[in-house]
């Protein structure tokens, strides 16, 4: 099977703010391949880094080291002239429906701003793509004369997806594009995001908090945590073995929608111990604090992501670990349901 | 497969508010502005509108009244009033000009660079706010004054670039809060040059502030110059100025003390004229940034559905028994219903789960039930029943007492849920001391052994800590601790774990859950997260536009839905979707309060919609034991129930 | 917090220093002849010419900056143009005047306004209302109108109170009293508006955040919250406005003062304007700019003590 190029790729790329005296690292040394035509999910909680690699990716934040490249062509820390253009291969879809739209204009106006910044502004082909766009997105014609405020969070989502494409980009970055959504909304969103990808060949890296939103939508998935990459590889192969403790804990930890089989789980991470010896954090591996396998060595050597059969992961003690599981009556967390649907007379 | 992918349309409203519009409304700006454009109006036609020279002097008449020669009297030299105060008016006018221009040529373009750049500019530019703004104005002017007398236009100069760091500040201020929202990035990364964006996303949205600030700098550019006219300060004796005739008319205060009236009345009432058009402004713009969404203007035709037919057990006194419960939102128009017919029971050591949706009612539903509904809703009718007494006539002094001590409550956002001023061991102590007789340190014993009932590692040190030094997770456990205080039988729980980790997440479950067993206390769980209830509930109820729609011992619900939107919902679960297949989405979304139809409220929404859906309000029939629902085509779609 | 406060202290000498020395600039660069301007248009060549030698204005201005700089940092602010007298005596004379006045008013002002702030918070309608409207009356009148309004009333038509003159403490307490009754009201009530509404305002939004209902969901008593959480909470903008509430009395005295013929630094500093005596009028604004600085720190003092997230940073 031949591999579609890579279209995007970070090699060892950092970012580092200042805050307060001390620096802390949001990206320590993340490396990750997203190929041309796939979807790839970046799975990580609170403080992994997943929305800096967004915003570094596109420019947004200062890579401290590493390298950004983008079909072939190095775009670390471009100037904002030079990177440009690079506008209208790469867009990002923001996680906050109600605060990345201008409320003071009316959705025409926001969609054609990019067609203007890029020299499209000739009134009737702006309004051709302003339709066009709302009608790939399923909204109405009428919504361009619309404010924000007038619209619900599902459409303003709709609204937001169409000003990403309207440039007619490559890849498409969503940051928790669907997480300030209902349920309901968010299914309605998902599939939108299916279909376009299907329709206009696009690329996805696909960010979330939530484990099956990125099962269900995503080929690959990158498990981050505290900046790290911890596993990657296949998704469904990811799911049901999980090379990385992290990635089995997070499977573990999220509940699934069937009381029976959610019964027989079992609890959760222990909360954070310390180290065994006052070890540097920066030293060793990051996990090692709340992973329920740590030994020694994982205190003092930080582990590298290697191959590890169809996946990758930054564990050394793999496949040990998994030995020292306890085994379930359920231990894998496959969660694909089949779902009896009424007949309709 | 998907089905027909439906339109979305969108339904028109009245307009997004604008700040003007919202201004043209209140009749007192509209005289405010008005009386500022007639008096620029008059200033301005002053030489030919006054009836003499100010300057002529006519010393037989002078300290006149008014008269119908002198329509506003003369002064002690017998110099026309009425002439001198239009005059007056000019320099006045002119002085507040000055001042203005100079406070939004300079205050304006450096309160953006600092707010929207940030970095060095930003720090420099704030030093030397800091700097001017250290001493009060008028000593700086009178220094000016005192080397280049009576020239007003100098000081009214001087004034203004002292008055920049104000509107540095604010517009400052704005600009910052601007480059915060996402649209910023956005225009960013549609190619937009910096310059570009501040022009045109974040000005026009400064605006308001701008002008707010501006106005109340003129009315106290006003009271300056007026001030220092008073003084002579900045003029010879000749020149009209209102200040001065102030001044003139002190002098002569035993004799005439009409004197003092017009320029008082006119100052006064331009300062007003300004502070009323800047106050309103300000008034608006914060009305418009509390309203997020339009609400629709439909008046709903009000029908009360059938009372519920859902039975309760006999005998079994319930820890919460809830009947019929309606809040309203009373508007203009009448009174919204918000949440209706809404039955709900709850057993010790028991989990019942509330699901559903933003605008289901179920955040509404909770705080009615503790009474703690935001004045702009209230309770219109309905029991509600804690541990077979019936609580809603209480008065709030008793039922004061029941919250924490038999109901308590948590709530979506930990940090924010704590007082940020005191010690969270304070706070714990506080509610300790509330609910039950203990000195300091019994009471402070019992708060460490609080925190250790919800897991802390290290109690003594949370109890000296405040919220934001906390984590999400830990901060909810602390909100727990403090929930358990009063020894409650109850716990509503609003989302308690949506704003947290999912490891966290099942870590405050797995602890709520051990909680219980210990105590034996109930749990109305409210969540949005099938996982959740899944997980945690023994029995589910599915609100659906401010309506249960399902009852259900939750493995059942899961099993055997039998509501069209409990089927919607489950399936609207990514976990739910067939391998490489598309979820099968419900179109649309919820209904909200005001646009509710007669009929069935899901109908809209619902591939099984028939005629029967639509015509009337459809009761909560009962199945079986605790299970119930809102549909009336159940048995056909979901087939007959298996008692 | 000691640490905050000696931060602070250090960071305002430089500030001092920096406003000070603006002062002297501005004087020297405004177009205008001192010398001139002091004499009048009558005067001799000889005359002109003495005077601008007296005054060091034939020096480059470097050089008389330095003068007044290594002066002023040892204490000598300069002498009178106008009576030959040392600016500082002049000065400390006053000072007590003009800060009876001042603090007088910030406490009436803060007292008052705080309650009535917290009376409108708690009751809905009709006492917001009078609030609301009081503010734009405490702005709309100038205080010099309202001195004098005040004057005509209680001193001429009452005959209550004194309409001029001031009452040194140690010579009677009751006349000192007396005498300050009506300049403090006329510096206050602005002042009261300001801070009720800035109070009420605080409360309110206070009330709506979301430990409030936590607070109440456990049970806490209306009393307890309001008094204890929400008056802490919204305390910080209310000592801001307190703090401005002062600055502002501190430039009212410029005109009240003289409405009332008090004998303080503020009408000390209409005459030397009108006296053209740069060294008195730039006296005061040392000592202005001193009391401004002070009142900053105790206000940032106030902050650290109300609000622990500001201790740290």
């Amino acid at each position: 099977m031949t591999e579609a190029p890579p279209l995007l790729e970070l090699r060892e790329v950092s970012v580092r703010f200042r805050q307060r005296r001390h620096e802390v690292k949001a990206i320590d040394r993340v490396s990750l391949t997203v190929r041309s035509g796939s979807s790839v999910g970046l799975v990580g909680e609170s403080g992994s880094g997943k929305s800096t690699i967004a915003r570094a990716v596109l420019g947004l934040v200062p890579v401290s080291a590493g390298d950004i490249v983008f079909n072939g062509c190095t775009i670390t820390n471009l100037s904002f002239k030079a990177r440009r253009s690079l506008y209208r291969e790469m867009q990002l879809v923001f996680q906050d429906p109600f605060s990345s739209l201008n409320p003071d204009r009316t959705i025409g106006a926001t969609l054609a701003e990019p067609l203007e910044s890029f020299g499209i502004n000739t009134r009737d082909e702006v309004r051709r793509r302003v339709a066009e766009i709302l009608e790939r997105v399923h909204l109405a014609g009428g919504v361009a004369a619309r404010f924000p405020n007038e619209l619900s969070g599902g459409q303003r989502q709709r609204v937001a997806i169409a000003r990403a494409l309207i440039l007619e980009p490559r890849l498409v970055i969503c940051d928790e594009a669907v997480s300030a959504l209902d349920l309901s909304v968010q299914a309605q969103i998902l599939d939108l995001l299916a279909e376009l990808q299907a329709h206009l060949g696009l690329t996805y890296l696909f960010i979330s908090h939530d484990l099956d939103v990125v099962r269900h939508m995503c080929d690959e998935t990158i498990v981050l945590y505290r900046g790290q990459v911890m596993e990657c590889g296949q998704t469904s192969d990811l799911t049901k073995a999980p090379a990385h403790p992290y990635t089995d804990a997070l499977q573990r930890a999220a509940p699934l929608p069937d009381p029976r089989l959610q019964k027989h789980r079992r609890p959760p991470l222990r909360p954070v111990a310390a180290a065994p010896s006052g070890g540097d954090p920066d030293i060793g591996c990051v996990f090692a604090p709340r992973c329920a396998y740590a030994v020694a060595a994982c205190w003092s050597t930080r582990p590298h992501l290697r191959a590890a059969g169809s996946v990758s992961v930054a564990c050394d003690r793999y496949p040990a670990w998994r030995g020292e599981s306890k085994s379930l009556s359920n231990g894998g967390s496959e969660a694909t349901f089949e779902f009896q649907l009424p007949e309709v007379r | 497969m998907s089905s027909v992918v439906a339109i979305e349309h969108v339904e028109p409203v009245s307009g997004r508010s604008s700040v003007v519009r919202s201004l043209h409304r209140r009749p007192l700006v509209v005289v405010a502005v008005a009386f500022v454009a007639a008096l620029v109006l008059v200033s301005l036609i002053a030489p030919w509108l006054a009836p003499y020279d100010p300057r002529a002097q006519d010393l037989s008449n002078a300290l006149g009244g008014p008269t119908s020669h002198h329509l506003l009297g003369t002064d002690s030299l017998g110099r026309d009033v009425l002439s001198k105060i239009l005059y007056g008016g000019r320099r006045s006018l002119l002085s507040i000009a000055e001042g203005v221009v100079v406070v939004l040529t300079l205050g304006v373009p450096l309160g953006l660079i600092a707010g929207y750049r940030g970095g060095w500019t930003d720090q420099a530019l704030g030093r030397l706010a800091e700097v001017l703004l250290a001493v009060p104005a008028i000593i700086f002017v009178l220094v000016v004054l005192a080397v280049a007398p009576h020239n007003e236009d100098v000081a009214m100069v001087t004034f203004g670039v002292l008055g920049v760091p104000v509107m540095f500040r604010v517009v400052r201020g704005a600009s910052l809060r601007v480059r915060e929202d996402l649209y910023v990035s956005a225009a960013r990364i549609s190619g937009l040059s910096h310059p570009r964006i501040m022009v045109r996303h974040v000005l026009p949205r400064v605006k308001g502030p701008i002008i707010v600030q501006a106005t109340l700098f003129a009315a106290y550019a006003l009271l300056f110059e007026t001030g220092l006219a008073y003084l002579g300060l900045t003029s010879d004796a000749g020149t009209p100025t209102w200040g001065g005739m102030v001044g003139e008319a002190s002098a002569v205060i035993e004799q005439q003390r009409w004197l003092l009236v017009p320029p008082g009345v006119v100052i006064a009432l331009t300062i007003l004229a300004f502070a009323v058009i800047g106050d309103a402004t300000r008034d608006a713009l914060s009305e418009r940034t509390q309203s997020s969404r339009a609400s629709s203007r439909g008046r709903p035709t009000l029908s009360t559905p059938a009372p519920s037919h859902a039975g309760r057990h006999a005998g079994d006194v319930q820890l919460l028994a809830v009947d019929n419960l309606r809040v309203v939102l009373p508007d203009d128009r009448g009174e919204v219903p918000v949440v209706d017919s809404v039955s709900l029971s709850v057993a010790a050591g028991e989990t019942v789960g509330l699901v559903g949706e933003s605008g289901s009612g179920k955040t509404v539903t909770a705080l009615a039930l503790l009474r703690l509904l935001p004045p702009a809703l209230r309770m219109s009718s309905g029991s509600v029943c804690v541990e077979g007494v019936d609580v809603s006539s209480m008065s709030e002094r008793a039922f004061d007492r029941l919250r924490g001590s038999t109901l308590a409550y948590i709530s979506q956002e930990p940090q924010s849920a704590l007082d940020p001023t005191f010690t969270l061991g304070s706070q714990l102590v506080e509610v300790v001391r509330r609910h039950e007789e203990a000195s300091r340190p019994k009471a402070r014993r019992r708060a460490l052994e609080l925190l250790g009932m919800v897991e802390l590692p290290d109690p003594e040190r949370v109890a000296r800590s405040r919220a934001h030094e906390l984590s999400g997770g830990m901060a909810q456990r602390v909100a727990i601790a403090i929930a358990l205080a009063g020894r409650p039988k109850l716990l509503i729980a609003d989302e308690p774990t949506t704003a947290l980790d999912v490891t966290v997440q099942a870590e405050i479950l797995a602890l709520l859950k051990r909680i219980q067993r210990e105590t034996h206390m109930g749990l109305l769980l409210i969540t949005h997260n099938w996982g959740v209830v899944a997980d945690s509930c023994d029995r589910t109820m599915v609100m659906y536009a401010g309506q249960i729609v399902e009852e259900s011992p939750s493995q059942d619900l899961f099993d055997r839905p039998r509501h069209p939107y409990t089927l919607g919902l489950l399936n609207s679960h990514p976990a739910m979707a067939r391998a490489g297949a598309a979820l099968t989405t419900m179109q649309g979304g919820v209904p909200s309060p005001g646009s509710w139809p007669t009929g069935c409220r899901f109908a809209s929404r619902c591939r099984f919609v028939a005629s029967e859906c639509t015509g009337h309000a459809i009761p909560l029939t009962q199945q079986s034991t605790h299970r119930s629902t809102r549909c009336v085509r159940t048995a056909e779609i979901f087939g007959e129930v298996h008692a | 917090m000691v640490r905050l406060l000696l931060r602070r202290l250090a960071a305002s000498v430089p500030l001092l220093l920096v406003v000070c020395s603006t002062t002297f600039f501005l004087a020297a660069l405004i177009p205008g002849d001192l010398a001139r301007t002091i004499l009048g248009p009558n005067a001799s060549q000889d005359q002109y010419l003495a005077l601008r030698d007296q005054l060091g204005l034939n020096k480059p201005l470097t050089e008389r900056y330095w003068a007044w700089l290594t002066d002023a940092l040892h204490g000598n602010l300069g002498q009178s143009l106008f009576n030959q007298e040392p600016v500082t005596s002049l000065l400390d004379t006053r000072l007590p005047t003009t800060l009876s006045l001042v603090v007088g008013a910030t406490i009436l002002a803060a007292v008052l306004g705080v309650g009535l702030g917290i009376a409108s918070a708690r009751s809905a309608g009709m006492l917001g209302r009078v609030v609301d409207a009081l503010a734009l009356v405490g702005l709309a009148l100038p205080n010099f109108f309202l001195g004098l309004l005040l004057v005509s009333w209680f001193a001429v038509s009452l005959q209550l109170l004194p309409a001029t003159g001031y009452v040194p403490f140690t010579q009677s307490p009751g006349g000192w009293t007396k005498s300050l009754i009506l300049p403090v009201v006329t510096l206050a009530l602005p002042g009261v508006a300001v801070v009720a509404k800035q109070t009420r305002d605080s409360m309110k939004d206070v009330s709506r955040q979301p430990f409030v209902r936590t607070l109440r969901a456990s049970g806490i008593s209306r009393r307890s919250i309001t008094f204890k959480h929400v008056l802490r909470s919204a305390a910080i903008p209310v000592v801001t406005v307190i703090g401005l509430v002062f600055v502002g009395a501190l430039s009212g005295t410029v005109l009240v003062e003289s409405v009332f013929a008090m004998p303080g630094l503020g009408g000390l500093a209409v005459q030397a304007t009108a006296n053209h005596d740069l060294p008195l009028i730039q006296g005061v604004v040392v000592y202005f700019t001193v009391i401004v600085i002070a009142v900053n720190v105790l206000v940032d003092i106030a902050y650290g003590a109300l609000d622990p997230r500001v201790r740290v940073s």
